[in-house]
Parts: structure tokens; C-alpha cells; sequence
């Protein structure tokens, strides 16, 4: 077999004709995705990281001049240090929990019956179909402090003396955001269940394995991959979430990209928020990136 | 083949097992006895319950009526993990984020095996299907042929009673497909390991069996050996589904003594056997000669080893096998004579039989 295909290579490279022109030619066709790419995308980013730089005074506005004085203020005030501290804080937990949540589930649903997991499914996303805010404010009218509905029947059932808080604090934008990202995790991890070989569980079976030592020796390590992209996906999007940290967080509780929001459209600093911009997307880029390629490499034999 | 080796105590038995799905009923009344060291082939067409049987052996499916003992003992209410039985799936279902040797070792690992031993007996059993040195490859960097192989390490490595074969081979092509038939059959006999496989292949259940379980709609049509069931076989179904066979329209004729006529073709009846009937013969067993059913060449396929004829007769159509040994064979178009000798043919599909009405 290699004796064969050692032999016939040198003549088949040999006898390869040239690359042909032809297969160049299509190249411009890809001229106007990259020219809108370019022109929505990267000058506006561009722009941004320049934004980041210029310099800015209460009474004089935006000045372009070249300065490091908000990436210095970023890296000096410990007030910065705080709000990436809980966006980070936030999007682990976030993500820790609609892993350990949203793993079993799938698995769950996957061992349904047909119809049965027609339901469920619909019914894990549909938050997808409702608008964020929408969503959102629905947890502030069940926990919204003395007049929200869920404290309001727990105190007058009196398991509790006082609300619950749940507004302005960091397990509330946790729990909602866990209920606004469970969909991505279960469908990630539903898309690698979907490739596992249900024989494959009959073969551990036979050989004396019982459903436990299945679980976790057969399936677990096969999803495995499946729950590290969901992981990914939850994670960049909590970290930049705007929408629920803005409603259950508030101008108490803010995050990197309530911060960012809030210098560009209370503060008119726009530099400043240019640069907190910035600085959440490096990050996340630089996160994504590395956690992408250590999966791939961990996994290369199962997710190949 | 080797004569099938008989002990007063079947290891396993099925007794009147029926599986039904909802109205649909996927086998009926199944009955085997299976003795130690056989191969048995659960031989049919997809659709036939054959898959169904194995799953209940197994234990992945529960049988709606009957009982299955291994060892005399009642398997229905044995979870399949404590079976102790060896399979090989269709799709290998090897354990493709493991090695070879951890997909091998991962039984013995259940039985707690100390490490010394299970790594003694992995390498001795990747050795056994030829492959040694293949211990770290994982199964997606392996060929089909020999991920085949390690599923098969990692079914016998763990002694099953019974190894349970579910169409091992129909994923393979065609040379490794032989290939792997040899080799099975070699590694079974020297294992003595009692063997169920199921295929659909009837070369395959010919050439590996000690009996062959011939199965059609969810029933059993015939148990005998490879011989019986080509030689005799038991039902319609039986002789058209194991090899070709051909069927002519024939008559009784004259009596004392009636002789079987088919064109110019006739032998002694059998006796009490009266009006029209349909004969069958393989068609290896028929042969051109001076005498015989007459018929024309109507198509000649050259198959390396053998020659494929299809004629026509004033009987039926006709396919005929010759060897190619070199001499002149009749060309397309060419008006031939069929003959065959009498205890070649079976008699089916019987019009009147004069004992029988009697």
C-alpha cells in the first residue's frame, strides 16, 4: 500500500499541469462583501480605537489630538479595575451556571420521545422569540422590591419578612442573564449529542457499565466540546450584555458596557467610553480566541 | 463443514419468543437451542426480526412473550450490563474519545481487572486481531476494517459467554469483507466462543456458520446447516432467498410409471404425484448435453472464474452456472439443451399429490 504510493507520487506530481488561470478569476466576486465589511466594520472600529485617544474637557468637547489620558485613567483608577471585575465576575458565573444547567437539560431532551421533545424545545426557546427588555422586566416585576409579584406572595405566605433583592444586585443580572443565554448552551450541546452514536451507549452498557459510569466516562467527554463552544458563546455574549445589567443592574450596578453607554450618552465623555469599548472588546476577542484553541486542541480526536 | 458440535446442555435457549410493536409483530414464536462453541447466523431480509432477536438476547429490547436462558439460568429480568454477553454493533460504536487499548480495556476496567492483568489482556487481544502496535491510534484515525477489528478485541477480551454479532461486516468492502470473514471464523474456532451473528448476506452466513437460522417476517423458516438449508430447502422463501434457484413449469405424465416432463426433459416421478408442477434447480447443477429442455442463449456473462447464462425455455426462463474450465461454451443466440440430473431438482409448489389427498 505506502510502496504503491510512493512509487505513483513523484509521476502524478510531475505530471499536474499548472495551476490553472481560471481558478484566480472568481476572486473580485467577493469585492462587495469585503467592501461592506469593510465600510460597517473595520472603519468604524478603526474610528473608535482612534476615538480612544483623543482628548476630552467638560467645556472644550472632543479635541483630535493623539493622548493617552483615558487608557491611563482606565489603568490607574481602581474604579475602572471594579466594573471589569464584575463583568467578568458575572460572565463566569453566568456561564458556570447555564453549563451545569443547560448541559442536562439537553441531554434530557434528547432521550425524549419525538413529540414530547417538539414541546420542550419550543419551550426552551421561546425566550429567543420575546425581546430582551421584555423579558428583563418581567424578573423586575416578580422581584422588584415590597411590590413585586413573587415577593409579594412569598411574604404574604411568610417565608419571608422582607423582599427578596433582587434589583441592583449581582445575582439578579446573574439569574436573568442565565435565563436570557440558556437556549445557546442547550442547542450547542444538543448539536453534539445530535452526532453521538446511540449504539455507543448499548456497547458501555454491555460491557458492564452502569448508567452513571456511562454518563460520565461516555457521554460526558463526547459533549464535552459542545458545552466548551456553548460556554464560549454564553460568555462573550454576557460579557458584553447590555440590556438586562442595564434594567436589573441599573445606574447602581454597572458592567463595562452599561459604562461605555453611559460615557457616551450621559457624560458626553465619548473618548473615555470609546476606550472602556475598546478595552471589553479586546478582551473578549482575546479570551474567545484562546479558549477556542485550547478546546480544539483538547478535543481534536472527538470533535473531528 | 466441520459436523456441529452437540452437548446434552444448550448454553443458550430461547423458548417461544415473540416481540410485538404496538399491532406490528416483529418476531414470532422464535425457538433455538443453542449449543457451546456453535456459530449460529440469523439469516433474512431486512424487516425479518433478526436484529430484533439479537437486541432481546442482548438485552436492550424485553421479548413480549417467552423466556431466554444462558446457562440454564433466566436471562428476562437480567439487566444487560450483568449479561456478560460480547457485541459487535453494525456501526462499531467504539468509544471515540479513547484509544484502541482504553476502548479494549474499558470492559475489563468494569469488571475491575487489576491494571496488570487488563494491560496484559488488551495487548493480547489487540494482538489477536492483528493489531499490535496500534494501542494509542484513536478509532477516527483508523480504517473501517480496523476500527471492525477493535470492536471485536474489545467484545472478546472480556470472555463473553456469548458473542453477539449484529451485520459486523456490512459496513466493509468487498475483499476486506472476505477478509474479515476468514478471519472471524478462525479466531472463533480457536476461541471455541459461542457465536450469534446476523446478516443479511447469505454468502456470509454459508461460509461462517455451523447453522444458519433462515428468518422472514418475524419468522423462523428453516434451522439446519449451511448444506441442509441450500440442498433442502425447507420453504418457497428459503430456496429463492439463499442463492438463485429456477423454477419450471412441469408436468406428470403417463402412469405406472409416471415420469416428471419439462420440454424434452423427463424423469421418473416420485410415486402418487400427479398434474402440474413447479420444479426447481440450482443453476450451477444444470448443464448443456445432447438431450434435455431445449432452449436458445439469450445473454452470456463472462465472471472470471465462471460463466453466467440466461436462456429461454418453452418452461420458464432460465439461468445457468458454468465453470470456466476452458472448454467452448454455446455463444448468444445458439439453441441449447438443458439437462439436469433428478436428485438435483425439488419438487415445490405441488399440484395434486395423489398420497397426500388419500
Amino acid at each position: 500500500m505506502s510502496a504503491a504510493a510512493t512509487t505513483t507520487l513523484p509521476a502524478a506530481a510531475t505530471a499536474t499541469p499548472p495551476e490553472p488561470r481560471a481558478s484566480r478569476a472568481p476572486l473580485w466576486l467577493i469585492l462587495p462583501a469585503l467592501l461592506l465589511f469593510v465600510g460597517i466594520v473595520l472603519v468604524p472600529l478603526a474610528m473608535t480605537v482612534l476615538l480612544s485617544f483623543h482628548d476630552w474637557g467638560q467645556y472644550k468637547g472632543i479635541e483630535p489630538v493623539l493622548v493617552l489620558k483615558n487608557w491611563h485613567e482606565i489603568a490607574t483608577d481602581p474604579y475602572y479595575a471594579e466594573m471589569f471585575g464584575r463583568t467578568l465576575r458575572i460572565a463566569l458565573v453566568t456561564t458556570v451556571a447555564t453549563a451545569l444547567l443547560g448541559a442536562p437539560e439537553a441531554y434530557i431532551l434528547n432521550r425524549m420521545s419525538g413529540r414530547w421533545r417538539g414541546i420542550f424545545l419550543l419551550l426552551i426557546l421561546g425566550p429567543l422569540l420575546i425581546s430582551v427588555v421584555a423579558r428583563t422586566l418581567g424578573w423586575a416585576l416578580l422581584f422588584g422590591g415590597a411590590n413585586g409579584l413573587a415577593n409579594k406572595l412569598l411574604m404574604s405566605l411568610g417565608l419571608i419578612s422582607s423582599p427578596l433583592p433582587f434589583l441592583f444586585t449581582e445575582t439578579g443580572v446573574v439569574i436573568a442573564l442565565v435565563h436570557v443565554m440558556m437556549p445557546f448552551m442547550v442547542l450547542s450541546v444538543w448539536a453534539a449529542l445530535q452526532r453521538l452514536d446511540p449504539q455507543v451507549e448499548h456497547a458501555a452498557m454491555s460491557l458492564g457499565a452502569g448508567p452513571l459510569t456511562i454518563i460520565r466516562r461516555i457521554v460526558l467527554p463526547q459533549i464535552m466540546p459542545g458545552v466548551l463552544s456553548g460556554a464560549i458563546i454564553v460568555f462573550s455574549l454576557s460579557a458584553s450584555a447590555f440590556a438586562t445589567p442595564a434594567i436589573i443592574g441599573g445606574r447602581r450596578l454597572k458592567v463595562a458596557a452599561t459604562l461605555a453607554y453611559d460615557e457616551f450618552l450621559n457624560t458626553l465623555n465619548w473618548p473615555l467610553g470609546a476606550a472602556v469599548a475598546v478595552l471589553l472588546l479586546a478582551g473578549l476577542v482575546l479570551i474567545v480566541v484562546g479558549a477556542n484553541a485550547l478546546v480544539e486542541r483538547r478535543y481534536a480526536e472527538v470533535s473531528r | 463443514m466441520i459436523p456441529t458440535p452437540r452437548s446434552a446442555v444448550p448454553l443458550l435457549e430461547l423458548d417461544r419468543v415473540a416481540k410485538t410493536f404496538g399491532g406490528h409483530v416483529a418476531v414470532e414464536d422464535f425457538t433455538l437451542a443453542v449449543s457451546p462453541g456453535e456459530f449460529i447466523s440469523f439469516l433474512g431480509p431486512s424487516g425479518c426480526g433478526k436484529t430484533t432477536t439479537l437486541q432481546m438476547i442482548a438485552g436492550f429490547l424485553a421479548p413480549s412473550r417467552g423466556t431466554i436462558r444462558l446457562e440454564g439460568r433466566d436471562l428476562t429480568q437480567v439487566h444487560p450490563s450483568r449479561r456478560g454477553l460480547g457485541i459487535v454493533f453494525q456501526s462499531y460504536a467504539l468509544f471515540p474519545h479513547m484509544t484502541a487499548a482504553e476502548n479494549v480495556a474499558f470492559g475489563l476496567e468494569m469488571q475491575r481487572v487489576s491494571r496488570a492483568e487488563r494491560t496484559e489482556r488488551v495487548r493480547a487481544a489487540l494482538a489477536m486481531v492483528g493489531l499490535s502496535g496500534y494501542e494509542d491510534r484513536h478509532p477516527r484515525r483508523m480504517s473501517g476494517g480496523q476500527q471492525q477489528r477493535v470492536a471485536l478485541a474489545r467484545a472478546l477480551v472480556i470472555r463473553p459467554s456469548v458473542l453477539l454479532l449484529d451485520e459486523p461486516l456490512s459496513n466493509l468492502d468487498a475483499k476486506l469483507r472476505e477478509e474479515m470473514q476468514i478471519e472471524l471464523r478462525q479466531i472463533q474456532r480457536n476461541l471455541g466462543t459461542t457465536t450469534i451473528l446476523v446478516t443479511h448476506d447469505q454468502t456470509e452466513a454459508l461460509s461462517l456458520s455451523d447453522r444458519i437460522v433462515v428468518m422472514s417476517k418475524g419468522r423462523i423458516e428453516q434451522i439446519g446447516t449451511p448444506q441442509d438449508t441450500y440442498e433442502r430447502p425447507a420453504s418457497a422463501f428459503v430456496a429463492q432467498f439463499l442463492g438463485k434457484t429456477n423454477d419450471f413449469a412441469a408436468r406428470v405424465e403417463g402412469a405406472s410409471p409416471a415420469r416428471i416432463v419439462a420440454g424434452g426433459w423427463s424423469a421418473p416421478a416420485p410415486v402418487g404425484l400427479r398434474g402440474p408442477v413447479t420444479i426447481s434447480v440450482r443453476p450451477e447443477r444444470i448443464g448443456f448435453s445432447e438431450e434435455g429442455l431445449p432452449g436458445r442463449v439469450a445473454a452470456r456473462v463472462f465472471q472470471g472464474n465462471h460463466w453466467l447464462f440466461q436462456c429461454e425455455t418453452e418452461c420458464g426462463p432460465a439461468i445457468v452456472v458454468r465453470p470456466n474450465d476452458g472448454l467452448a461454451q454455446p455463444g448468444e443466440g445458439e439453441a441449447v439443451r438443458l439437462a439436469w440430473r433428478p436428485e438435483d431438482m425439488s419438487i415445490r409448489d405441488m399440484g395434486l399429490r395423489a398420497g397426500a389427498v388419500a
